[in-house]
């Protein structure tokens, strides 16, 4: 079924302004949106510019704005858009070329939260003991695969370029909530502020964007009670 | 141009560059030069698990992973190199979990650990429990785990630059890289008293295929054409359970935990093949035996994949255990494997062979064992050789972790012994620089995209499960064919801004330039021994080929040598499951 694309257009060597520019496209069932991409990329038009790699949803490199919501353009299957597929970059991340967003603001603000395990207690030399219950903590955080959906879709993010967003709160909440981590007082004091978690006006457009199907909302709330407890 | 200067430079940000990364940056600058991301490298999508003989569910010996690992490896594998991995494999996993790996547990609490292909108790008696895992997202949380701690370590990421050359001094000594910084534009030269190459695999040489668009052997490009050798290319891997049509990868745990392969007619067909070991036989077997009845016209409904059905398996043991796998097959196939079986075809999936290594992980120059002083290779691009002719499942992440880890112990050693910087040469970036201004100038005819979609359809067609000396030859001819048009591509976009057309021109050179060893190598080996089978010479021959191959690019030809197998512990015994 040949299918018409409307595509974000914008080269910096050459644009002042953004355009958008249609593509028809012969999709065969099954089709995904970036399986079109490149359709349209390897025998229609080279200049065409999107970030790509794993293909199957764990890398994370083809987050776009696909008929107006924040996905991966690899799981996003054709047959269930309908009328023009507009394909854009995620929002509110500054634009390099055509469907390639600058991810630097992203990943600075990931740094921000100390994305990482942090322990002083030297371990033995065999594995520390967790046990299914407290890992089962982690499911539903430790998935994140980082691809900018979450923070895309938030409105707090757009309104507020220094909050954290929910992709940096969700990996907060991956390390505050493993049993084996203790770095949690000196995240607290990081995510505790206007432009942490009390930035999160529990809008849940992250929770619906995340391709992984995770809930960064209800991961913030669960800091928020955290800070709450700790304080009084 | 711009210039940089460090202690080590990594190229590539998997599994194995940053193990390397977070060793060398306690003590040296370390950057990592990456083309994508860090976190988007293909280490991440490993699903099923990492081998360990941890004995966290039944008891369990190095020694016997060892003797999996040899057998698996159908002698091929060097039996030193087997050894470190086997006998490593616990600390590595153990230091995962320092680092905080998310494991799943055992009830106790401990690492929970599944039965995966090829690995059994006692020298090859039972199943066994060996691969540690998080769900299906072993490779994810690893490779998350490692680039967090690099991040807290300070290692210098260089992300989106795209390596073109290596640089070496007068004495030979590899003093650096150059790199074209794919988001701006522009020539960067990274002077560094020692290079790690770990760029990874390169089944994108496939058109059915488990790897990555990003898998195009960029590493292995960079030392054919540094005039050093790549060592036994022919043996490629092809993963039995790969998502019809695409590929995409089905992790092999969900054979571990249950899962029944099935013909058009409804039959457990791996009766006929394994009997003992049925789903759980290696790779090479089940690929075969899955090829064989697609061949014999018993896919289904005559068409070319067989069933995976897990359905048995119940849904709460496949939404805890196989998650992601369901996830894939509804997304990818529509297919819901709670309710029915999942649609799958042999997928050109990891290689064995690559950059000769030492145990060291320093790169070698020929067959007596001399080294590249200063150059070092970790990881799915280099050929130490633990897989030898075929790799056992869960074998991968752990090669990378250990090897990584050696690596990064490798260059701080070295650094520590030598920690002076000699001059670059004057023209250190000339050959990138011509080589990517004639890219962008040139006005050829022929498109990348075409050329690359041929040369992905002949090795599918002709360098797949089963190899005959005719279609190989052919698969040359064409090899040779498309090289030869690839010199007259031009590009649409001339812009030099994130310009992925550029990229992609590039990745479609390697790949025309490491593709040639696989062929040529395979059609020297006369033989069939794990990955490589040969219907033509359907045994395995250990009198003549107990050996491995090394490929050299001379001129527009390939030029081979040979070396012998490093056996220690076991003496080769014929195969059987």
């Amino acid at each position: 079924m040949i299918r018409t694309f409307r595509i974000f257009r914008f080269d910096p060597e050459k644009d002042q302004e953004p355009s958008y520019r249609e593509y028809q496209v012969e999709c065969p069932k099954g089709s995904t949106v970036l399986d079109a991409l490149n359709e349209i990329k390897w025998r229609q038009d080279g200049t065409l510019s999107y970030r790509r790699s794993c293909r199957h949803g764990i890398c994370g490199s083809c987050a776009m704005t696909i008929n107006g919501k924040n996905n991966l353009a690899c799981e996003s299957q054709v047959e269930t858009l309908k009328g023009v597929i507009w394909v854009e970059p995620l929002r509110s991340f500054p634009i390099i070329k055509d469907l390639i967003v600058d991810m630097e603001p992203f990943y600075e603000r990931l740094k921000a939260v100390k994305p990482y395990f942090i322990a002083g207690t030297p371990p033995t030399d065999k594995e520390r003991l967790q046990s299914p219950e407290q890992r089962k903590l982690l499911d539903g955080s430790y998935e994140c695969i980082l691809c900018g959906c979450c923070t895309s879709s938030c409105p707090s993010y757009w309104a507020d370029k220094d909050f954290l967003g929910p992709a940096a709160l969700l990996k907060a909440y991956r390390f505050v909530f493993d049993s084996r981590d203790e770095g949690t007082q000196e995240r607290l004091v990081i995510l505790d502020n206007k432009h942490g978690l009390w930035r999160c006006h529990t809008i849940f457009n992250c929770a619906e964007a995340c391709p992984k199907g995770l809930n960064p909302t209800w991961a913030i709330g669960k800091l928020k009670q955290k800070v709450i407890r700790e304080k009084f | 141009m711009e210039f940089h200067r460090h202690d080590v430079v990594i190229v590539g940000a998997g599994l194995a560059g940053l193990f390397a990364g977070l060793y060398t940056s306690r003590e040296f600058d370390t950057a990592v030069v990456s083309k994508v991301y860090p976190i988007r490298s293909h280490s991440g999508a490993a699903q099923g698990g990492c081998a360990a003989s941890l004995g966290n569910m039944m008891e369990d010996r190095w020694e016997w992973h060892m003797y999996d690992t040899v057998r698996g490896s159908d002698y091929l594998g060097d039996q030193d190199a087997q050894e470190i991995v086997c006998r490593e494999a616990p600390l590595v996993i153990y230091e995962c979990e320092h680092l905080g790996v998310p494991f799943s547990r055992t009830p106790e609490g401990k690492i929970s650990q599944r039965p995966f292909g090829g690995h059994f108790s006692d020298f090859g008696k039972g199943p066994q429990k060996r691969a540690c895992h998080a769900a299906d997202r072993t490779g994810h949380v690893q490779l998350h785990t490692l680039y967090e701690t690099c991040v807290k370590q300070d290692v210098r990421f260089y992300s989106e630059f795209f390596t073109l050359q290596l640089i070496f001094a007068e004495n030979g000594a590899c003093r650096g890289i150059v790199a074209w910084d794919l988001r701006r534009g522009g020539m960067h030269v990274f002077h560094a008293k020692a290079v790690l190459l770990a760029t990874g695999g390169y089944a994108r040489a496939w058109k059915v295929t488990s790897n990555s668009h990003a898998n195009t052997g960029d590493g292995l490009s960079l030392v054919l054409r540094s005039g050093l050798p790549l060592e036994d290319m022919e043996f490629v891997q092809f993963h039995p359970t790969g998502l019809y049509p695409s590929g995409i990868l089905v992790t092999e745990g969900a054979r571990g935990e249950g899962g029944y392969l099935l013909n058009d007619k409804a039959e457990r067909f791996m009766e006929r093949y394994a009997p003992q070991k049925m789903e759980l036989a290696p790779r090479d077997v089940v690929s075969r035996s899955i090829q064989t009845e697609i061949d014999e016209g018993r896919g289904i409904g005559g068409k070319n994949f067989v069933h995976l059905d897990v359905r048995h398996l119940g849904e709460a043991k496949i939404m805890e255990a196989l998650p992601q796998i369901h996830e894939l097959a509804l997304k990818f196939t529509g297919v819901d494997c709670l309710k029915e079986p999942i649609p799958i075809l042999p997928t050109a999936h990891y290689s064995m062979g690559g950059i000769p290594t030492n145990t060291q992980t320093q790169v070698l120059k020929n067959s007596a064992g001399d080294i590249v002083e200063g150059l070092f290779a970790a990881g799915e691009c280099a050929c130490v050789s633990t897989h030898g002719a075929n790799r056992l499942g869960t074998n991968s992440t752990l090669e990378c972790c250990v090897f990584g880890r050696r690596a990064g112990i490798s260059m701080l050693k070295y650094l520590r012994e030598d920690p002076c910087l000699p001059d670059l040469p004057q023209d250190a970036a000339d050959q990138s620089i011509e080589r990517v201004e004639g890219l962008l100038e040139s006005k050829g005819s022929e498109s990348a995209a075409q050329i690359r979609e041929i040369l992905q359809s002949t090795m599918t067609e002709k360098m797949g499960i089963f190899r005959r000396e005719e279609t190989m030859k052919e698969c040359l001819a064409k090899i040779k064919e498309l090289q030869e048009r690839y010199k007259k591509i031009g590009l649409q976009d001339r812009g030099r801004v994130f310009n992925t057309e550029l990229m992609e021109a590039i990745e479609l050179g390697s790949m025309l330039d490491f593709v040639e060893p696989i062929v040529v190598g395979a059609i020297a080996r006369k033989e069939s021994r794990g990955a490589h089978f040969r219907k033509d010479y359907p045994k395995r021959d250990d009198q003549n080929w107990l050996k491995h191959t090394l490929a050299w690019k001379e001129g527009d030809s390939i030029r081979l040598d040979f070396k012998p197998v490093v056996i220690t512990r076991f003496q080769p015994e014929e195969r059987k499951y």
